[in-house]
């Protein structure tokens, strides 16, 4: 199930440290990008030396006589290779956004589409979902738009396959939701998109393409799962995704995940964690993510041990992505005291405090989760105590980060107050020395100070 | 980072919460200057903190397009046949053959020999045109259900819910989901091209009757158990046409079927002038974890909603 069926490399004409230092490149032209509020997927970046070696010529821009041509041809002809090269002809077409305009303001052109995504000839298939990709990179909303109802159509037709054997078909639901996380990222997705998806049954097929079990596939699961995200950072309407199951139908993601991490070596499972890490997270801050009487609907203690292998498994495989599971752990402890006590019965603040040189946003998330357990009292605080948690706050101190250090100064508020000893231990490795560093800096001092006080006098 | 090793057996164990401690707070714990409360965040879609994740499903992005190119070589094998019996589809590549026994022969009525794209669409099909039962309710209750799943519509007739399918799911008009099995002897090219022509409105009249109907030639099926009331009822039994590809050469090919037109790389200028990128590693502000808070905490009094306004300064 969560075997991912690679693109054949192309031979590789150049080293490994080229390679490296290419992606270093991508990565920071694509920073850049989103910084600049640029880096929507839909914007089709062409590289000219690309298309022309592989195929040979410059896109056109096709009239409505030749869309009609073209689509006549797909549906009827009766060479089969003739059928797919006019799909092809018109999918290169696709790539002007004329010929796009054009395409969607034709009749039936659409339906037509749909005809040919559920044809029963694997070729057909994969050229029209290539066309529905390019009409999916539109910059014009009503493009993508006019795809969008064929949408529902389609995901019952597609429903119901086996991951193992119907690569066209998942071809195509790949294609769904890579179109449709595109129509997403949208700026006028929260307003005008984003509603009537909601209030169509797209989230429960959505959700339904995001259940664990043997019909996962994960390329499929990936674009579903950042349309969610999509939706839910956009935070029209997350009550009804949490009627709807969302919470648990992720929670149980979360859980398989965390199962595949264990068995399977870079199978790019990075890709799934990263939206569904994001879309517990948000959906936590919810109100409607609280049963009666305050405690939260996700209260299965599986997740945090979950969110941990996840936790190890990005440390290797991706650290850039560790605030985001840092994020949700802070959410699932913030206000429940049930997971604040798992983390201690599982003996998890060791592997927590293992994190804390990581990086600097990585260390504020970990003393903040720290600081949500403390905080919960003497209780608490004593499962914290003795241990390594002192010398790491030790270490802390010496960082420059100012909200590293003021962070690291509010654990320590709670475990003086909360745990008899704790001043005693600070004084005696130290601690004032460590404070004292941090004297004159405006946004701490008031802090050190009282911290100072503490110490001395009790 | 050691876990420690009873974390694995957890994952694996049964579903539970833990018994919280006794939660027992002073009030000195937030007295100035201290400041701490506990509180779930969150962010907005436009928030820096989604910068590293953004950047990462990008380059995944762009390395299927770079991987895949122009359209995917189709591995040949010598040609075969399809092995189901009735069926004289001859194949030279595996993947059309894996997508035509899917199409064709997965999803079969046991009684028509209708194929069907699911076996959800197939359930459906066999309630209500082999079910007997089923005909009597319907005399006197809505028991058409609507295809959707997640919709709960039920209706009158068939071409009630057929209309609803069209009005509120924006199926089009002439769809239809069954595919009548193919004829014995050669396979005619046509055949199949018929149907889906006749399917896509040519003859411009919508079909009657049920959406689901067809009528063509039908074959005998492959010997059924008795009692067997589908093609295919558990996966283990003929969810795959395993029997067939194990005469075949063992080359079944690892794809990932992206489409390859994604994004691409960009042709900006890399040595122009640019902002000063902090990399990911511990360069950026731990200040951007302190935006974006949900509600106030929860402590004392009812809990305030902070709905969609959002904090974006810090506090």
């Amino acid at each position: 199930m969560w075997s991912r069926q690679r693109g054949r490399l192309k031979p590789l004409c150049c080293g490994v440290e080229e390679l490296r230092c290419r992606r270093r490149e991508r990565e920071a032209a694509l920073r850049k990008a989103r910084r600049e509020q640029q880096l929507v997927s839909k914007r089709l970046l062409r590289d000219e030396a690309l298309e022309e070696a592989e195929e040979g010529c410059v896109a056109m821009i096709f009239g409505e006589a030749e869309i009609q041509q073209f689509l006549q041809l797909a549906q009827r002809g009766t060479e089969e290779k003739e059928r797919e090269g006019a799909l092809v002809s018109l999918r290169r077409g696709l790539q002007r956004p004329e010929t796009q305009q054009t395409f969607i303001r034709l009749e039936g052109s659409i339906r037509t589409l749909v005809g040919l995504l559920t044809s029963n000839q694997a070729l057909l298939q994969l050229e029209a979902a290539r066309c529905l990709h390019e009409l999916s990179h539109s910059e014009q909303s009503a493009v993508v738009e006019a795809c969008l109802p064929a949408t529902s159509y389609l995901l019952t037709y597609l429903s119901g396959h086996s991951s193992d054997f119907i690569s066209p078909h998942l071809t195509v639901l790949e294609a769904l939701g890579y179109a449709l996380s595109q129509l997403l990222q949208a700026k006028e997705a929260p307003e005008k998109i984003i509603p009537s998806v909601l209030g169509s049954t797209l989230p429960q097929h959505m959700l339904q393409l995001l259940q664990p079990g043997p019909k996962l596939n994960l390329g499929v699961a990936v674009e579903f799962a950042w349309c969610l995200h999509y939706i839910i950072c956009s935070q029209v309407n997350n009550a009804l995704l949490i009627t709807q199951g969302a919470l648990s139908t992720l929670g149980l993601l979360l859980l398989d995940l965390a199962g595949a991490v264990q068995r399977t070596e870079d199978a790019g499972l990075e890709l799934l964690a990263c939206p569904v890490l994001r879309c517990l997270s948000n959906l936590l801050t919810e109100a409607a993510a609280e049963a009666v009487g305050g405690q939260l609907q996700l209260r299965d203690e599986r997740v945090v041990a979950a969110l941990f292998i996840l936790l190890q498994f990005l440390l290797q495989k991706q650290p850039s992505l560790l605030p985001e599971g840092l994020w949700l752990l802070n959410n699932l402890t913030a206000n429940s005291p049930s997971f604040c006590t798992s983390l201690l019965s599982l003996d998890l603040i060791e592997p927590l405090l293992h994190l804390l040189s990581v990086s600097n946003v990585v260390s504020v998330l970990v003393l903040t989760v720290l600081c949500n357990v403390a905080e919960k009292g003497p209780a608490y605080c004593q499962r914290l105590w003795p241990g390594p948690l002192l010398s790491s706050l030790l270490d802390t101190l010496a960082f420059s980060d100012t909200e590293v250090v003021g962070q690291s100064l509010e654990l320590l508020q709670l475990l003086f107050l909360y745990q008899p000893g704790a001043a005693q231990a600070f004084l005696q490795q130290s601690g004032l020395q460590a404070l004292q560093r941090h004297e004159e800096v405006a946004q701490l001092q008031d802090r050190v100070h009282a911290l100072q006080q503490t110490a001395l006098h009790g | 980072m050691q876990l420690p090793p009873a974390l694995h057996a957890r994952l694996a164990g049964a579903p539970g919460s833990a018994e919280p401690l006794p939660v027992e707070r002073d009030p000195a714990a937030r007295t100035a200057p201290f400041r701490f409360a506990p509180r779930p965040v969150r962010f907005p879609r436009e928030h820096d903190f989604f910068e590293e994740g953004d950047v990462q499903r990008h380059l995944y992005l762009q390395d299927v397009l770079m991987q895949v190119g122009g359209a995917p070589e189709r591995p040949r094998v010598p040609e075969f046949t399809c092995q189901v019996a009735g069926c004289c589809q001859v194949f030279d590549a595996l993947e059309d053959y894996e997508h035509h026994y899917h199409t064709l022969h997965r999803n079969v009525c046991s009684f028509c020999k209708r194929a069907f794209p699911s076996g959800h669409l197939l359930d459906t099909h066999i309630l209500e045109w082999h079910d007997s039962l089923f005909q009597i309710l319907a005399e006197r209750q809505d028991m058409y259900q609507c295809l959707v799943e997640g919709c709960t519509e039920k209706f009158r007739t068939s071409r009630d819910r057929k209309e609803h399918l069209v009005m509120r799911h924006l199926y089009p008009a002439d769809f239809r989901f069954d595919k009548p099995r193919k004829s014995r002897g050669p396979v005619m090219p046509g055949a199949a091209e018929q149907v889906l022509a006749e399917a896509l409105g040519d003859d411009g009249v919508p079909s009657e009757g049920d959406a689901m109907e067809v009528c063509s030639e039908h074959v005998e099926p492959p010997p059924v158990p008795a009692g067997e009331r589908r093609a295919y009822s558990h996966r283990e039994m003929n969810s795959c046409p395993s029997a067939a590809l194990a005469q075949l050469p063992r080359i079944w090919p690892e794809r990932y079927h992206l489409p390859s037109v994604l994004v691409k790389v960009p042709r900006e200028d890399l040595k122009g002038p640019r902002r000063e990128i902090s990399t990911s590693n511990g360069g950026s502000s731990a200040a951007l974890w302190r935006c974006c808070r949900a509600s106030p905490p929860r402590h004392g009094g009812p809990r305030t909603l902070a709905r969609a306004t959002l904090h974006v300064a810090g506090l």
